[in-house]
C-alpha cells in the first residue's frame, strides 16, 4: 500500500481529535460562512480568524509543513481567480478592482482553505459519515460516501499498480528527440490509448469488486429488499461490509 | 472548476444550493425507485473509480498533463440519476477529505459538474446517439457530450463567479470558457477512448449497465425529465442568461456611445467575428451558429473514426441501444 499523506493526521489523540465531529463540522462551516460573509473595510480584523485557526493548528499538532504544502497545491486557482479580479472595472462589486481587492479575496479563500484543511485533518471521515447520518442525509447518499472513502484507497492503488505494470513493460518508450511531429503525434495517441485502456480495465476492476461486495452485503444480512435501497430502520442503511 | 470558498456571495451561494438540493434529491428519489439493489455497492465503487481515474495523468504536450473528468463518462456508463449521485458523493468527498472545492460552494459545484455537467452532458449523449445510430454515432455522442458538458459548467462556473460581483463577466466567461473549450477537447478524447476500450474489451458489461440503469434510465419518468430539465433551465437563467443577453448588446452599444468602438481589442483572432458573416443580414448570425455547430460536428466525426477501430465488430456497442429501454424489475 502506498503512503498517503493527504488525511495523515486524522487519526491522532489530541484535544481537537476528541471533540465531537459533530461540533468541529458546525463550528468549521461556521467559520467560513462568516470569513465569506466579511465585509471588505474590515479587511484587518481577518487576523482573529487566523489567530483561531493557528490555535487549532497548535491544539490539533497539525504541522505547519504540512499545511503548507496542501496550501500550495490548492491555490493556483485562486490565485487564477484573484488575478481575474484585479482587471475587474473599478466601482463594480466588492468595491473597486485592483490590488487591495485581489489580496483581500487572496486572504479570505486562503482562511477558508485552512479551515478546511484542518478541519479533514482533525476529523477522521468515518465520524462525518455518522454525523451525515444523524443530520439525516439520505441513506443511499451516505452508503455510497461510506463505500467511496472504504474503496477509494484501494483504487488508486490499484491504479498505480497498472500504471507501474505498464512502465515496467514498456520501458516508457519515448519518441526520439529529433522526431517529427507526425511521430510524436502517432506516440502520444497511442500512449493516450494505453491509458484510456488503464481507465477502462480500471472501471471493470470497480464494477467486479462491486458485485462481490454484493454477494458479501447479502451474506452478511444486508435487507435489500425491506423497503429497497436503505429503507426502514438498520436495513442497507450504509452499513459497509 | 471546484469554486473554493469566499468567492460566490451568500444569494448565490444559497440560490445554486437549492437548486442542486432539489437535482440530487430528485436523483436520489429516481435512484431509490427503479435502481436494482445488487447496483448500490457500484454507486460507491463508481465514485471511487471516478477519483482514481482523475489521478491518471495524460501527457499533453510541452510537459504539461491532463485528466479525465468523468462526469460524462459516469453518466453513459450508469445513467443520469447514478451519475449525479456519483458526481456528489466524489465532490463532497474532494470537499471534505482534501480541502478541493470550497463547503459553502459545494451546491454550486454539485449544480455545475453533476447536474450541468453530468446530466446536461447525458442528453446530449442520449439525444445525438439517438438520431445517429451506430458505434461511430454513440462515440461521436459521447464526444460531443463530453465537450459540450465541460465547456457549460464553465460557462455556469463564471456566470455564477459574475452574479457575486466576483469577477467581471467579461474576464471571468473570456477565462473559463476560453480555458475549458481546449479542456473540453481532451476530455472528449479520453472518454471516447474508454468507452471504445470498454466495448472492446468487456461489450457484456457495457451491455449490463445499459440495461439496467444506463441509457433507457430515464425512459416514462417524464418526471424526472421536468425536474432535471427545470433545475438546469433555471441555473442558466439565474447564472448565465443576464449576461448572455446583456453582454453582445449592451456593451457594444457603450462602446459606441462612448466612441471607442474601435478601439476594442479581441484576445483572439476570430474567425466569424461577432458570430456574423458579412453581407448575409439578419439571418447571418443563425448561418454563423450553423457552421460553428457543422465544425464542432465534423471535429468529433473526425475523431470517432480516429478512435474506433476499422476492424472491430459493430455490434459491441449498438446492442446498447437496443435493450437499453429495459427496465429494471423493481
Amino acid at each position: 500500500m502506498q503512503q498517503w499523506n493527504l488525511d495523515t493526521y486524522s487519526p491522532r489523540e489530541t484535544i481537537m481529535h476528541r471533540l465531537p465531529a459533530m461540533a468541529k463540522l458546525v463550528g468549521a462551516v461556521g467559520l467560513v460562512v462568516a470569513v465569506s460573509l466579511w465585509p471588505r473595510h474590515w479587511g484587518w480584523y481577518l487576523l482573529i480568524p487566523t489567530g483561531l485557526l493557528l490555535l487549532v493548528t497548535v491544539l490539533g499538532r497539525v504541522s505547519m509543513r504540512f499545511l503548507c504544502w496542501r496550501l500550495l497545491t490548492l491555490e493556483p486557482l485562486v490565485l487564477g481567480v484573484a488575478v481575474l479580479a484585479l482587471f475587474q472595472p473599478v466601482g463594480e462589486g466588492v468595491g473597486g478592482g485592483g490590488w487591495r481587492l485581489a489580496g483581500f479575496l487572496m486572504a479570505r479563500c486562503t482562511l477558508c482553505l485552512v479551515t478546511m484543511i484542518l478541519l479533514s485533518n482533525v476529523t477522521p471521515f468515518s465520524e462525518l459519515l455518522l454525523v451525515f447520518r444523524r443530520l439525516r442525509v439520505p441513506a443511499l447518499l451516505v452508503t455510497t460516501l461510506a463505500l467511496m472513502y472504504r474503496y477509494l484507497f484501494v483504487l488508486v492503488d490499484e491504479a498505480q499498480r497498472m500504471k507501474r505494470a505498464r512502465q515496467s513493460r514498456s520501458f516508457a518508450a519515448t519518441p526520439a528527440r529529433r522526431a517529427g511531429p507526425a511521430v510524436r503525434l502517432r506516440h502520444s495517441l497511442g500512449s493516450w490509448r494505453t491509458l484510456a485502456t488503464v481507465v477502462s480495465q480500471l472501471f471493470v476492476r470497480a464494477s467486479e469488486r462491486a458485485e462481490r461486495i454484493y454477494a458479501a452485503m447479502c451474506a452478511r444480512g444486508w435487507d435489500a429488499d425491506g423497503g429497497g435501497v436503505g429503507g426502514g430502520g438498520n436495513a442497507g442503511t450504509g452499513r459497509v461490509p | 472548476m471546484h469554486l473554493p470558498d469566499s468567492f460566490l456571495d451568500a444569494k448565490t451561494s444559497l440560490a445554486a444550493g437549492g437548486l442542486a438540493v432539489v437535482g440530487l434529491g430528485a436523483a436520489l428519489h429516481h435512484a431509490r425507485r427503479h435502481l436494482p439493489p445488487r447496483k448500490v455497492p457500484l454507486m460507491g465503487l463508481a465514485a471511487a473509480f471516478v477519483f482514481a481515474a482523475q489521478m491518471i495523468n495524460f501527457p499533453v504536450a510541452g510537459g504539461t498533463s491532463g485528466h479525465l473528468v468523468g462526469g460524462v463518462l459516469a453518466a453513459v456508463l450508469l445513467g443520469p440519476s447514478a451519475a449525479v449521485i456519483v458526481l456528489t458523493a466524489v465532490l463532497i468527498v474532494q470537499c471534505l477529505m482534501f480541502a478541493d472545492g470550497g463547503i459553502t460552494a459545494l451546491g454550486a459545484n454539485i449544480l455545475n459538474m453533476g447536474l450541468i455537467g453530468g446530466v446536461g452532458g447525458w442528453a446530449i449523449y442520449f439525444g445525438f446517439s439517438r438520431c445517429w445510430r451506430g458505434q461511430t454515432g454513440r462515440i461521436m455522442a459521447a464526444v460531443l457530450a463530453a465537450w459540450a458538458s465541460t465547456v457549460l459548467a464553465a460557462v455556469a462556473c463564471a456566470g455564477e463567479l459574475a452574479v457575486s460581483h466576483t469577477v467581471s463577466w467579461n474576464a471571468a466567461f473570456a477565462a473559463m470558457a476560453g480555458i475549458h473549450v481546449l479542456i473540453g477537447v481532451g476530455e472528449a478524447a479520453i472518454t471516447a477512448l474508454v468507452l471504445v476500450a470498454l466495448a472492446q474489451t468487456r461489450p457484456e458489461l457495457l451491455d449490463d449497465m445499459a440495461a439496467t440503469s444506463g441509457a433507457g434510465g430515464l425512459r416514462r419518468s417524464y418526471g424526472m425529465v421536468a425536474i432535471y430539465g427545470t433545475v438546469i433551465a433555471l441555473a442558466l437563467a439565474l447564472f448565465v442568461s443576464p449576461f448572455a443577453s446583456q453582454w453582445p448588446d449592451g456593451l457594444d452599444k457603450t462602446a459606441q456611445q462612448l466612441g471607442f468602438a474601435g478601439q476594442a481589442k479581441t484576445l483572439l483572432p476570430a474567425v466569424m467575428p461577432e458570430y456574423k458573416i458579412a453581407g448575409l443580414g439578419t439571418i447571418s448570425t443563425s448561418v454563423a451558429a450553423a457552421i460553428g455547430t457543422l465544425v464542432v460536428l465534423a471535429l468529433a466525426w473526425g475523431l470517432a473514426r480516429i478512435v474506433v477501430p476499422k476492424t472491430q465488430s459493430q455490434g459491441a456497442l449498438e446492442t446498447n441501444t437496443k435493450d437499453g429501454g429495459v427496465e429494471s424489475p423493481s
